[in-house]
């Protein structure tokens, strides 16, 4: 288990009622995020987003490190 | 050079930073606030963005850019915060010795920054209500 640094943005961040939270986790961002999906609502499927980890974009298999700062990626509205 | 502002975009001061003695284009693209999104009145919107990785992604497309197409200089200021109808939510600046790499560049710049950086819109409607916009989903 390591500890990480969840953000949440735009209509994660509505449904999860707060922009970031600690949490401890199991080495997988996959199953995090499915956790995430079911105690929050989110709307979308992990195929339909995309992870960042430490600052930088990921795939879903990355490792996650202790103190990890975690952001999934809802699609994008800039511009 | 791509950056974050959360102050009104100064189109002119921004258009006078780009001069230079080598360029015989200047294209610039301005996205404004309009008031409707698919039928619904909008009043205003806001942009949240997960900075240091939206920073890093637009400076990732501007040097693409600055690859693919022959240009001098490639800007682009992107808002965040609260916004009204009218301002100038993004600007793309790109100057080249001719016209095409411009026009190439610049709407290369627009387009990869509405797919890639992590910037949201939620749109504030005139009945009251508010939503986060995510495309393509």
């Amino acid at each position: 288990m390591v500890q990480v640094k969840v953000l949440y943005f735009a209509s994660f961040q509505e449904a999860a009622g707060t922009a970031s939270e600690t949490l401890t986790v199991e080495n997988s961002l996959l199953s995090l995020f499915e956790q995430l999906k079911t105690r929050y609502g989110f709307k979308f499927q992990s195929s339909q987003i995309r992870v960042a980890l430490n600052g930088q974009f990921v795939s879903w298999d990355a490792e996650i490190n202790d103190g990890a700062e975690i952001a999934f990626i809802p699609p994008v509205s800039g511009g | 050079m791509f950056s974050l502002s959360d102050q009104i975009i100064d189109g002119e001061a921004l258009k006078a930073s780009m001069l230079h003695s080598q360029a015989g284009a200047f294209i610039c693209f301005e996205g404004w606030v309009r008031n409707h999104h698919q039928a619904r009145d909008v009043r205003g919107l806001q942009y949240q963005s997960y900075a240091s990785l939206a920073e890093a992604e637009g400076e990732k497309i501007i040097q693409e850019a600055r690859q693919k197409f022959d240009v001098i200089t490639v800007r682009c200021v992107h808002r965040i915060g609260e916004l009204t109808i009218g301002d100038c939510a993004v600007w793309v600046g790109v100057t080249a010795a001719h016209r095409d790499a411009a026009f190439m560049a610049s709407r290369y710049v627009i387009d990869e920054i509405k797919q890639r950086v992590p910037i949201w819109k939620k749109e504030h409607y005139r009945e009251g209500s508010s939503e986060w916009l995510h495309p393509n989903a």
